[in-house]
């Protein structure tokens, strides 16, 4: 990617590249004999015949790093699990999709959950573990179902239980359904929550990979890293540097929300940006222009239509002053009025702040006061200097990162929208008409 | 079955004598599916969760009685159970419909439409957040993103998706279900009622026919990366099924939807950018003059 008529190229065969979306479009496409059909399980018998640690090594070198937000490098947990310590090892699955705007784990767990279980017994064979578990969020029965089946299907086909594939390694697998809080995405709030306790984090160090779950080393890991291994051992690390940067190599899922003509998964080599994303799908709705957007849910700081040639990889949108997060790609319009996503995000962040700490239940509550002032034309000018000082106070000094995530998108929008911010308070209300913004304002809009 | 203001106030007065207990042979049959979920855990108190939403599936909401359950099961005091059931949203701690209605109304799903198909639902159901209609069939509430913006907005019921929905195609879902119809969602099997879901929730397979292969392979926007990078032709920016459409639930679990189903007779041709020079769609557009 080289030449700038490459870059410019919108080909969306030259662009995407679909792997673990692959077979999405084949019928029953989540059954054990179509993932098989299209290379399933491979990977994982070329996996069971290299040594543990030269597996961990393995996943290192290709580059993989963490799709659930942080992007850490996946082979890199791995390999702090201490070996020989004598205590069991777990590998626990973070499933618990929540992040507003994410919307990728969980159409991949219902339309492909073998390529989940094959990368879970690939990570168990590295970590030396015997017992993995999946938290799926509660609130998505369909995929629940699916993950039950495809549990089912594997253990009757020996990819799960005692000696798999005759390799000796024995696994169990659980799947587990949690019951509504966003901060058990968070993951040491997840092994709270998975050892039968309110969901709340815990302080660090220790950290999992050393006392974990049942104060055991524990991988905690997201759906869409480890469902990405078994592709990579199958066709190789070198495949896979084939693709994205030399610090962020690979291939990942971008999801595309919103004010969108197209709005959908679209698999991609890391470091592809927004336009080429918009370009190939058809652009914003038709008449209609990007106003903001969120690189990785609404945790990650806002971005205009100045960052459309934002690389989205983990360097690239750092540089620009976001975070790649977890590629929710949540596109606004010009309809949209900014005060109102920003407030509405705020409550969100309240309503799940956890309590533990100080700085994000109290600021969280205040923030929200606010911004519902502010939205409804009731503010005043100072209100928005004590808006960014909240902010400030619960940005980087909360207990885990749900508090940062509330300051992001406050902090963000007044750099971004400060005049907007203005005009709800000079005006005494909202500019916005919210009926404009809906899916079907258009369609009503030709008819009247 | 609206909920009085005084069931649902903070009780700060006398001290509640000890929970009822579950009849014997309720007890016995509980007991035997506890065994089991405990049994998947090197713990036993990481059942807990699942155990919460097996007592919701016999009584529909989980009573002290269903916390006496599983304190005894697992050995723990009430207190601690009590503190585990009222941390998460998705225990209800009064008694609810059969058919819990979530309405997202995160940002992208309030923006794209959330907002006003929630005011519709409760001015349709006359019930407000959290309330539940007064034949016992409904309790309407709004809930966080359900991880489906890409099929904004969307209403959640017993946690089956409702994708692309508009006010008038959910006042028609629920309508059926007040009726008794059989409804089937945009993603996943026909509907069950909420006692039935938990049990699913507490770790135990859906055993009814075809269930697991309801809503086919992948719904119309999963696949929207898919088919750009095959070479075909995408499918028409998905509206709901049922918007200007007939009244009766979808029959087939797999919904392959045509133009002609998508645009009911209000709608108007749908534009793209090359048809429509004076709007030219996409971000490119000041740039590209």
């Amino acid at each position: 990617m080289t030449l700038a008529a490459e870059i410019k190229d919108t080909s969306p065969e030259k662009l995407l590249a679909p792997v673990l979306s692959a077979f999405w479009d084949q019928d029953e496409s989540w059954t054990l004999d179509v993932y098989r059909r299209h290379e399933g399980y491979e990977g994982l018998r070329k996996a069971l015949a290299m040594d543990p640690d030269d597996l961990i090594a393995y996943v290192k070198d290709s580059g993989l790093r963490g799709r659930g937000g942080a992007g850490f490098p996946t082979g890199m947990k791995w390999q702090f699990i201490p070996q020989g310590d004598g205590k069991p090892h777990y590998l626990v699955v973070n499933a618990d999709e929540s992040e507003p705007g994410t919307c990728k784990d969980i159409p991949l767990l219902f339309a492909n959950p073998h390529a989940l279980i094959e990368g879970i017994v690939i990570a168990c064979h590295a970590i030396r573990s015997s017992h993995a578990f999946v938290y799926l969020r509660g609130e998505v029965v369909p995929v629940l179902r699916r993950l039950h089946e495809a549990v089912r299907e594997a253990y009757a086909a020996g990819y799960l239980g005692e000696d798999i594939l005759g390799s000796g390694l024995d696994l169990d697998l659980t799947v587990h359904a949690g019951a509504g809080a966003y901060i058990c995405g968070e993951e040491t709030a997840l092994l709270d929550s998975l050892e039968g306790r309110r969901g709340q984090p815990r302080l660090r160090p220790p950290f999992p990979a050393v006392a974990g779950l049942y104060a055991c080393p524990t991988v905690v890991n997201n759906v869409e890293s480890i469902a990405s291994v078994p592709s990579i051992l199958h066709r190789g690390k070198d495949w896979f540097r084939s693709m994205g940067s030399e610090k962020s190599p690979g291939f990942t899922l971008y999801s595309l929300s919103g004010h969108v003509a197209r709005p959908g998964q679209y698999e991609a080599p890391l470091g592809v940006t927004l336009r080429q994303l918009l370009d190939m799908s058809g652009g914003m709705r038709p008449g209609h222009r990007l106003k903001f957007w969120t690189p990785g849910g609404s945790s990650t700081p806002m971005f205009t239509d100045e960052h459309l040639d934002v690389p989205l990889d983990y360097e690239g949108v750092g540089a620009a002053g976001s975070m790649l997060g977890t590629k929710a790609l949540q596109c606004f319009d010009e309809t949209t009025c900014v005060v109102r996503a920003v407030t509405r995000w705020t409550e969100f962040y309240a309503h799940e702040s956890c309590g533990k700490c100080t700085p994000c239940r109290e600021g969280t509550y205040w923030l929200v006061q606010l911004m519902r002032d502010l939205e409804a034309g009731k503010g005043r000018m100072s209100d928005l200097d004590k808006l960014y000082d909240i902010a400030d106070n619960i940005n980087g000094k909360a207990f885990c990162a749900l508090g940062d995530g509330a300051a992001a998108p406050i902090f963000s929008s007044l750099k971004y929208f400060r005049e907007e911010y203005e005009q709800h308070i000079t005006g005494r209300g909202c500019p916005f008409d919210p009926a404009r913004s809906t899916a079907w304002a258009d369609r009503t809009e030709v008819h009247a | 079955m609206t909920t009085s203001p005084s069931e649902r106030g903070v009780s700060l007065g006398m001290p509640q004598p000890p929970a009822p207990a579950y009849p014997d042979d309720v007890r016995a049959r509980l007991e035997a599916d506890a065994r089991e979920v405990v049994a998947r855990y090197p713990d036993s108190r990481s059942a807990l969760l699942p155990l919460l939403h097996l007592v919701q599936s016999e009584e529909g909401h989980v009573t002290r009685a269903g916390m006496r359950f599983c304190a005894e099961v697992l050995g723990l005091t009430t207190a601690e159970v009590t503190a585990v059931a009222t941390f998460y949203s998705m225990y209800r701690r009064r008694a609810g419909g059969d058919y819990q209605v979530g309405v997202c109304t995160n940002t992208l799903c309030a923006v794209m439409g959330g907002d006003a198909l929630f005011e519709s639902l409760q001015e349709h159901l006359g019930v407000g957040n959290g309330e539940t209609t007064e034949d016992g069939t409904i309790t309407l509430e709004h809930i966080e993103c359900n991880a489906a913006c890409d099929y904004a907005p969307v209403v959640m019921i017993n946690w089956e998706f409702f994708d692309n929905q508009t006010p008038e195609s959910i006042r028609r879902v629920v309508d059926d279900l007040r009726a008794g119809r059989e409804v089937t969602p945009t993603r996943g099997a026909p509907l069950c009622t909420f006692k039935e879901t938990s049990r699913i929730l507490a770790g135990f397979p859906d055993e009814r026919d075809g269930a697991v292969a309801g809503g086919g392979s992948a719904g119309p926007a999963s696949l929207a990366g898919l088919k750009l990078a095959k070479g075909e032709a995408p499918a028409a920016r998905v509206v709901s099924p049922r918007d200007g459409g007939p009244a009766e639930p979808p029959k087939g679990a797999v919904h392959d939807p045509s133009p002609a189903e998508h645009l009911g007779s209000h709608d108007a041709p749908q534009e793209t950018s090359a048809s429509d020079p004076a709007h030219p769609a996409g971000p490119t557009a000041e740039e590209g003059e």
